[in-house]
């Protein structure tokens, strides 16, 4: 299982870096997406990883997991999912407004020219 | 426990979606609440500031749940200064904006509050999570403030600005979870006691985790060579609001000064001092960019732009040295010049509606409204940013020399600082000549078709410009406070004491 998840981050956070540096902005907000899915399950690793035992308190428990790490990732996933709606609100309205989803937008034009 | 030091935290949280429920339509309500709203901030982070001048550091347990279980606030001398330091400067910039702008886009007031919450919070936590919420909550706001007035340019560059603080948040996370997994707690107090305990076998992973800490601190201080979205965003933002921006940079270099002294700091063991060997050299690369870009600019806002740049390089300069008289010097000029760099955008700003199609720009243009008083205030902010005598800058630079002189490479690091002086100088003297006296030269009188008059906005310029010139001449009582402050920051057992003890305290307290 440590594998299984220890490479799952691995391989989206790689998969988000190489999307995060395309020059257009669609693979920029898919690569943000998964950097976000990667450190939201490497966070909830944190906790260290079990099967089938209680976060809370109960009297019947063999063990506990930690609730602390859930308790982050339920707060990170709110905020990356609100930034990323936010991003694609952002680029569309980029691209409404130059015609190009380039990230630099409307680069060589004279009103980027300071 | 004394509920004011949630205060500043809960006030804007309060007004913020007021404003946007009730005020909605109504801009001259919305900047009643906005001004009012800063003004009683800057009245109780005033009283925090008073109440923290003792010396003792205040934790706030939130709902009475114990140190290390629950979120804490603490109000120390550090805190309080960046808290009085915050409210000042958004009580000017609020009043600016009211002028005019907030009136370019929606929710102007509202996203300032959130902006302000965030800060707040930011500067108030005791807990390395609650810091990451907190500076998302700041960022939101920023993005909504940075976009304000809309136009393809701020479209393109907050598309950047929020791509890269985005990916921050996620090495932020990342950071935490890896500090998290080996430590076992996140408040900070905590952490600084089980820092030092982290077994042998996972020390690099520990020093890893500090690290990605102060990539992020990086990118909030926009240090080189992560500085890259601060130009574009900043330069792109309205002027109130990039003016509001210079406590930004500084955000991330109270986060360096409070992680890295308290958690990594001496007591941390085989992890101690981890920032010290990157910073410098950032801090140096910082710094002769910042200037170079002042010599290089085309535009006063860019001018301005560079200027931050270039303080923030300086003042890392003195926080990477991580003693007590350095970050005494940080704090300094941490004051100075986050008001010498708000008054230059603001400056930028006026000067470049009075000049119609020229603007901003360095060329030269017909005489405009006002003009002997803006080339005054602007004189005063170039003499304020480069660090010239008689202003602050210049005091605050002697101190930073000062500190830097004790170091192995002082020559260089020297070196780096008054080149870059000189860089600025001939930068903002150049510009000043252009805007101010060329225009003279070129053309007899003034056009009569643009005499825009607004006392509040060049009142709100005379008042950060204010700031400099009065930490020159209460140089004396500012720097005893800088002291205290650094030294207390620099005993972090009384922080310790203060924040784990309590959990004492209130558990003797329970049934």
């Amino acid at each position: 299982m440590e594998l299984l998840v220890a490479s799952g981050v691995g391989v989206a956070t790689a998969v988000g870096i190489y999307l995060v540096l395309r020059a257009q902005t669609f693979p920029v907000v898919l690569g943000l997406t998964f950097l976000s899915y990667a450190v939201n399950v490497y966070l909830f690793a944190m906790g260290r990883l079990v099967v089938g035992l209680p976060p809370i308190v109960s009297k019947t428990a063999q063990g506990y997991t930690d609730p602390l790490p859930q308790a982050l990732v339920l707060t990170a996933i709110v905020i990356s999912f609100g930034m990323t709606a936010l991003l694609v609100v952002l680029a569309l309205r980029g691209y409404l407004e130059t015609g190009r989803d380039h990230v630099d937008g409307v680069a060589g034009t004279p009103e980027d020219v300071p | 426990m004394n509920h004011w030091i949630i205060v500043p935290v809960i006030l804007p949280a309060l007004v913020a979606p007021f404003i946007v429920a009730a005020a909605r339509y109504d801009v001259l309500l919305q900047r009643v609440f906005g001004i009012v709203a800063s003004a009683a901030l800057l009245a109780v982070t005033a009283g925090l500031y008073w109440l923290a001048s003792d010396g003792m550091v205040r934790p706030y347990a939130l709902g009475n749940w114990p140190a290390p279980f629950g979120i804490i606030l603490v109000l120390d001398r550090l805190s309080a200064l960046m808290l009085l330091l915050t409210a000042v400067l958004a009580t000017v910039v609020v009043i600016y904006a009211a002028q005019g702008w907030d009136r370019r886009g929606r929710h102007f007031h509202a996203l300032f509050q959130f902006q302000l919450m965030g800060l707040n919070g930011a500067f108030l936590t005791g807990d390395v999570f609650n810091l990451f919420v907190f500076f998302e909550v700041l960022l939101i706001a920023s993005y909504g403030l940075m976009l304000h007035g809309a136009g393809v340019r701020r479209i393109t560059e907050g598309l950047k600005y929020v791509a890269i603080n985005l990916a921050g948040s996620t090495l932020f996370l990342f950071a935490v979870g890896l500090i998290y997994g080996l430590t076992g707690t996140l408040n900070m107090a905590d952490l600084a006691v089980k820092v030092p305990l982290v077994p042998e076998s996972d020390l690099a992973l520990l020093r890893l985790g500090g690290a990605l800490l102060l990539i992020v601190f990086a990118i909030k201080g926009a240090l080189v060579p992560l500085h890259l979205w601060l130009p574009g965003t900043y330069g792109a933002a309205s002027p109130p609001v990039a003016a509001f921006f210079a406590i930004m940079t500084k955000v991330g270099a109270y986060a360096i000064l409070r992680v890295y002294v308290l958690i990594f700091g001496g007591g941390a063991g085989a992890a101690s001092w981890l920032a010290e060997p990157y910073l410098l050299p950032a801090a140096a690369a910082t710094l002769m960019l910042g200037m170079v870009g002042v010599l290089a600019s085309r535009t006063v806002t860019s001018l301005a732009v560079y200027a931050l740049v270039g303080s923030v390089g300086t003042l890392m300069l003195a926080v990477g040295l991580f003693d007590e008289p350095a970050a005494s010097a940080a704090l300094y000029y941490l004051v100075h010049s986050t008001f010498a760099g708000a008054a230059l955008f603001l400056l930028a700003d006026l000067v470049a509606r009075r000049r119609g199609g020229a603007g901003d720009r360095l060329v030269a243009a017909p005489p405009f409204a006002q003009l002997d008083l803006l080339a005054g205030l602007f004189f005063l902010s170039a003499i304020a940013a480069v660090g010239l005598p008689p202003l602050s800058g210049f005091i605050g630079k002697i101190l930073i020399l000062q500190v830097l002189a004790d170091q192995p490479c002082w020559v260089t690091l020297w070196a780096v600082v008054l080149v870059g002086s000189l860089f600025a100088l001939i930068g903002f003297a150049r510009a000043g000549s252009v805007l101010f006296w060329k225009c003279l030269a070129d053309q007899g009188r003034p056009e009569p078709d643009r005499p825009t008059h607004d006392t509040a906005g060049l009142c709100a310029v005379a008042v950060l410009v204010a700031g400099p010139v009065l930490l020159a001449l209460f140089a004396g009582p500012a720097m005893t406070a800088t002291d205290a402050t650094a030294r207390q920051l620099f005993t972090p057992q009384r922080y310790i004491e203060a924040v784990l003890g309590s959990r004492v305290d209130l558990a003797g307290t329970l049934p």
